[in-house]
């Protein structure tokens, strides 16, 4: 009874698999197609990544089970996203104080 | 003696130690894919206006484009790999292993026609700023993939069905924690492929 019962759950999970495979080819194409727009470079660069982050969260979110994950991984995710951004960051700040007018700055993006 | 936890979840962090383990290896892999793509970042704002995009345009997108789709199915049949174990299918769990490593040599394959056809045109890491940090963000990456493979195929031998008939919990285990590595594999290339290629 419980072998069935874990069967049939797991199959429910490979349904989702697939379709997940499916939306992440899509998300590809989009992805590409996106490049071909005409777009500023930071609005490219904005576009890119935001449909980066949905494949992202797509694969981490179902293929490594983060949404039914235990409280301790979201724990160090979260940190490990936190100092990420200080990572980035902290160099950001130190160039910006170096280029003068963050306004400027922006631009060569 | 067995080691502890590997099957049974601690009381404490409500986990198998190996995959606390392995989340923690990969928050150190973040930190470190995570430098170089900063790194990217400025050296990109400090190169010449259009010079990346121009260097950008020397790679191939649609090589890149299949290689993401080939990357995208070897995490589909790794966690599939992984599902057929739970549904104790071990025959169906080879097959989807094996379908996982072909992916693996695809994409190292398709890499390898991408890295000879830039050396041909005499473009290597050091002709320029886009170059070095490319060859060193896919670089690194593809020992990524190499070492996955390394460990896929160690899964694959007759070993594994040993393991699994020996303790079929613990290789289940294995596999999924494996697969957290090849997942992680899979995002840092999400991320390579729109910035390295497209912008």
């Amino acid at each position: 009874m419980s072998d069935n019962h874990d069967t049939a759950s797991m199959q429910d999970h490979i349904r989702v698999y697939l379709m997940v495979f499916g939306a992440l080819g899509v998300l590809t194409v989009v992805t590409v197609l996106a490049s071909y727009l005409n777009l500023s470079t930071s609005e490219g660069i904005f576009l890119a990544l935001i449909i980066a982050s949905v494949k992202a969260s797509l694969v981490l979110g179902y293929f490594m089970h983060l949404i039914t994950e235990r409280k301790m991984i979201i724990w160090i995710l979260l940190m490990t996203v936190f100092f990420f951004f200080i990572m980035i960051f902290l160099p950001l700040i130190s160039n910006i104080d170096h280029a003068g007018d963050p306004a400027q700055w922006w631009k060569v993006l | 003696m067995d080691i502890p936890y590997v099957v049974e979840e601690r009381e404490d962090t409500g986990l198998i130690n190996s995959k606390l383990g392995i989340w923690i290896f990969l928050a150190s892999e973040v930190m470190l894919f995570g430098g170089l793509f900063s790194a990217y970042i400025f050296l990109r704002m400090a190169a010449l206006p259009g010079d990346f995009e121009r260097w950008a345009s020397e790679l191939s997108v649609p090589m890149a484009t299949v290689n993401t789709v080939v990357l995208i199915s070897s995490s589909v049949s790794m966690v599939m790999a992984w599902a057929s174990l739970k549904m104790k299918d071990f025959s169906k769990y080879k097959m989807y292993l094996g379908i996982t490593i072909f992916c693996s040599f695809v994409f190292l394959t398709i890499k390898y026609f991408e890295y000879s056809g830039k050396f041909a045109h005499d473009i290597y890491p050091s002709s320029n700023t886009f170059m070095a940090i490319y060859f060193t963000l896919t670089g690194l990456h593809v020992l990524h993939i190499i070492g996955g493979v390394v460990v896929m195929l160690y899964f694959y031998l007759p070993i594994s069905h040993k393991m699994w008939d020996k303790q079929p919990e613990q290789f289940t285990n294995r596999i999924e924690v494996f697969g957290l590595y090849w997942h992680f594999v899979d995002l840092v290339w999400i991320f390579l492929f729109p910035v390295l290629y497209l912008l």
